[in-house]
């Protein structure tokens, strides 16, 4: 990991209303790689992503990407650097079609034709979402609002993808079709840190892993080490 | 008369009417819809609006005359200055408010619309100000039904600035920017969205619109009052609920309905029928307010809004 880091938090404390959901944890992607955020229901790991992409300001500590301090900038700022965030729960614009929801992916592109480049990209990798590109957004299915969500991120154009929880909710079969499209995210070059509930699957894709408990970086390491590592069978694969 | 030419007549009140109010009423839903407010100060922008406009005109009459071509050059200054005007008391008094409890920035804007209304209350000494518009009196007879110029004008301008409004939200990305604000303001935000920055466009274009029908209402009825714009914020108000509050098509809808019940509602006669019953114009707020009443009871979402759902 002493290769080209993208992003970096050092000693990031933040507080989710009032309970310190996050207490001084450094943590680092490289560029190219999966880098999975493991952890029980309230760890922090959420509030780890949305202090990342601004959307909860850190009391303490610095998030940096590509050497530069994001810390005290605004949500749109951030993300128009090139940190896209998927949150949890997909967040498909309701009122908007599918096509919309895509196109304001897009929102911080100006070039008309690389947006209409990348919505054609983006339609050939989720066919579905062409067939159903003058729906309301909110009206598609669970596993096709993900890949919607993930679509939406593409449009923009990421250096780095945050994705909270791609399998939520979702039928078993579609939870291996989301972690596939992680993987092919991840082979055309998208750097991705991976918040997941489904440590097994999470630890397969990635390429390096931090566990979190209580707000704090418990355990780090290669993904195939920890893999094997006997307290993490334990306590987050289960059998 | 027969009733035909009544209904007829009616119905052409009736459309300039809703006009005016679908303007005003566009403003409230807009504001509502991206910062869940009720900005019972909208209807004084209307009547400040006036104000601006009959300034502008007073300046530029010598020069550019007062017919309809000076009242709309007034009109799109008025629209401007009013339109910096919402953006300026978004910002100095509600975008503090954004995080308070509810009723706190709704009290706020009770207080925007007391300093407006007292202001120029104050400016004017409570007196009417004529417009200083000259406008002819021509028109065209269909049958027994006679439509002025003013009356096609006027429309044709309200109908124009929604059409340029719902092609601005529906086509444009900062029109899509808006709605995707209206819905979930921390997504717009990972989207590269400033939120900020749309709040203020849609203060301004809401302003803008209200600007516009003070200006128009003071050019066609005439005058312009400190108080005029109580009665038709209210009335926008009830537009808005009418056709689904948050909706833009519904503020449309709901300002016609609206301007169409109130017409026609004045001319209801039941003498004929051997019930002495006859509504006159002095009862149009009350069926306006029962409509209100109606529609909060049994259909609190409008016609057009929709009731919020989450999908998994």
């Amino acid at each position: 990991m002493t290769s080209d880091i993208i992003l970096k938090l050092e000693g990031i404390a933040s507080a989710y209303g009032k309970i310190d959901a996050v207490k001084g944890i450094d943590l680092e992607v490289a560029r190219g790689q999966i880098v999975t955020l493991l952890g029980a229901n309230g760890a922090g790991k959420t509030t780890t992503l949305k202090t990342i992409s601004g959307i909860v300001r850190a009391k303490t500590g610095r998030v940096l990407f590509e050497g530069q301090d994001i810390t005290s900038m605004p949500a749109h700022i951030i993300a128009r650097a090139g940190v896209v965030h998927v949150p949890e729960g997909r967040h498909v614009l309701r009122g908007l079609s599918v096509r919309e929801n895509l196109e304001l992916g897009a929102f911080t592109v100006k070039d008309a034709t690389l947006r209409r480049d990348r919505l054609d990209q983006v339609f050939a990798q989720f066919p579905i979402l062409k067939t159903r590109a003058n729906s309301d957004g909110s009206l598609l299915s669970g596993g096709e609002q993900q890949m919607l969500a993930i679509g939406r991120a593409l449009m923009h154009g990421p250096k780095i993808m945050l994705l909270d929880e791609p399998s939520m909710g979702l039928a078993p079969k579609l939870v291996l079709e989301t972690m596939k499209i992680v993987k092919r995210l991840n082979e055309t070059g998208t750097t991705i840190l991976l918040v997941e509930q489904n440590a097994r699957l999470a630890l397969k894709l990635a390429h390096f892993g931090y566990v979190l408990e209580s707000g704090e970086i418990r355990l780090k390491g290669e993904a195939s080490q920890l893999r094997s590592d006997p307290s993490i069978v334990q306590a987050y694969l289960g059998t | 008369m027969t009733i035909f030419d009544i209904f007829t007549n009616q119905l052409l009140n009736g459309i300039v009417l809703g006009s005016f109010y679908a303007l005003v009423a566009l403003g409230y839903t807009m504001v509502f819809g991206v910062v869940k407010l009720l900005n019972f100060a909208h209807g004084e922008l209307y009547m400040v609006g006036g104000f601006a406009g009959f300034l502008v005109l007073s300046f530029l009459a010598p020069f550019i005359g007062a017919g309809w071509f000076g009242v709309a050059v007034s009109m799109v200054f008025a629209m401007i200055a009013i339109g910096f005007l919402g953006v300026v008391i978004e910002r100095v008094a509600y975008a503090p408010m954004l995080s308070a409890p509810r009723l706190s920035i709704l009290i706020t804007a009770l207080a925007v619309s007391l300093v407006l209304q007292n202001g120029m209350l104050a400016l004017t000494k409570g007196q009417y100000v004529p417009f200083g518009s000259a406008l002819g009196f021509g028109g065209i007879n269909l049958g027994k039904l006679f439509i002025s110029y003013n009356q096609m004008i006027l429309v044709s301008v309200a109908a124009l600035l929604m059409l340029a409004l719902e092609m601005f939200v529906s086509r444009t990305q900062y029109g899509r920017a808006m709605r995707a604000v209206a819905v979930d303001k921390d997504m717009s935000r990972l989207m590269g969205i400033n939120v900020n920055a749309v709040i203020a466009v849609t203060f301004f274009l809401g302003s803008a619109l209200a600007a516009a029908a003070g200006t128009m209402a003071g050019a066609f009825y005439g005058s312009l009052w400190y108080f005029m714009g109580f009665l038709i914020g209210l009335k926008a108000f009830t537009a808005a609920v009418i056709g689904g509050i948050g909706s833009i098509p519904g503020a449309m809808l709901g300002g016609l309905i609206l301007g169409l019940l109130e017409s026609f509602a004045t001319q209801l006669d039941l003498r004929g029928m051997g019930i002495p019953f006859k509504v006159g114009s002095e009862w149009k707020d009350v069926f306006s307010f029962s409509v209100l009443i109606l529609i909060l009871v049994f259909k609190p979402t409008g016609l057009l809004g929709k009731s919020e759902q989450e999908r998994m």
